[in-house]
């Protein structure tokens, strides 16, 4: 009696070779959105603080998120396929329309432009003795805070694309690109067009959310898994669209120039 | 009971805004575009369109309705300045 492979399988082994290019890219810069952030908290407690405390506070984050990792991860794992595939497709789906938003407004109104670096009255120069407790929770706070959206979209998509690895990889080598920058010439990092990168990220949230989520009814997509890329074009469509309406309607000019 | 029950609401509250955030409506869309889809897959209805069309559509609603007047744009650059 021949043994038909699950449908559902099959497509998990042609995502292995199509997959991993989109799932290390969206995880790449899914992660560079919030570490840009993270390092900006980071470089800027630890420049009017010291690094000391700082430093032990990030480390602390970053173990905080790896148990949050692995721990999520296992949990996602013991799920079957096609259900993870309709829970999870639908769980990116509403979370990258929340970006997806957010970036077409942002990019809409502020154009490529990069973030700028908030400071708080606590991050005044410490100078007191022993351990600077302050620091270490801004620091600790900063990363986990920051770092808990990336946890959620590399494990999530990581474990939905079979590919968990390529997936942390991803993220983990933002937070290094994005760290070492910041490390290296700080004004850098806030210039980065974060932004644009969170509408970026948003779309592709939002296009493989959709994809999952209805291959996890049970729905066959026209083209296989050429649909991604179709649906792809569909929402970075309408993303040029709305963001050149709006700042039509508000400035009156181009969506492309320097606001 | 009362600081289980406040810890209880504060974790779902993180929750739904870690995932749904400031539109309900959008996710509530989606979840129904995802109802109407599995009903008209089980009757042998092609409807892998209905999903992304019905996103296109919330995020245009979402954002109008968050700037009836586009207002926001020149807030934000007020804000910026």
């Amino acid at each position: 009696m021949p043994v038909h492979p699950d449908p559902i399988d099959d497509r998990c082994m042609n995502n292995l070779s199509t997959g991993i290019g989109f799932v290390l890219l969206t995880t790449f810069l899914a992660s560079t959105v919030e570490a840009i952030e993270m390092v900006t908290i980071v470089v800027g407690v630890g420049a009017t603080r010291g690094w000391r405390a700082t430093l032990a506070g990030a480390a602390s984050g970053f173990v905080v998120l790896a148990i949050v990792v692995a721990v999520f991860g296992l949990a996602l794992s013991a799920i079957p396929i096609g259900p993870l595939r309709l829970i999870v497709g639908a769980l990116l789906l509403v979370f990258g329309l929340q970006w997806f938003r957010k970036g077409v407004t942002r990019v809409a109104a502020n154009g490529f432009a990069g973030i700028k670096a908030g400071h708080s009255d606590e991050e005044l120069a410490w100078t007191g003795p022993g351990f600077d407790w302050t620091a270490f929770v801004l620091a600790f706070k900063g990363v986990v805070l920051e770092g808990l959206e990336v946890a959620f979209i590399v494990v999530t998509f990581g474990v939905t694309a079979n590919l968990l690895g390529p997936a942390v990889i991803g993220g983990v080598a933002a937070v290094v690109v994005v760290s070492a920058i910041g490390a290296a010439i700080q004004p850098v990092v806030s210039r980065i067009p974060r932004s644009l990168l969170q509408l970026v990220v948003g779309t592709m949230l939002t296009t493989f959310g959709t994809f999952w989520a209805v291959e996890g009814i049970g729905v066959v997509w026209p083209a296989g898994d050429a649909a991604i890329l179709a649906l792809l074009a569909l929402y970075v469509l309408t993303a040029v669209t709305l963001i050149s309406i709006e700042r039509r309607h508000a400035f009156g000019f181009s969506p492309w120039r320097k606001a | 009971m009362k600081p289980i029950w406040s810890s209880v609401v504060a974790f779902g509250s993180f929750w739904y805004r870690f995932i749904v955030g400031d539109d309900w409506t959008v996710a509530a869309a989606v979840v129904f575009g995802l109802l109407a889809t599995a009903f008209l897959n089980a009757r042998a209805v092609a409807a892998w369109w209905l999903v992304p069309v019905l996103v296109v559509v919330m995020v245009v609603v979402s954002l109008r309705r968050a700037s009836p007047h586009r207002n926001f744009l020149r807030e934000a650059q007020e804000e910026k300045k």
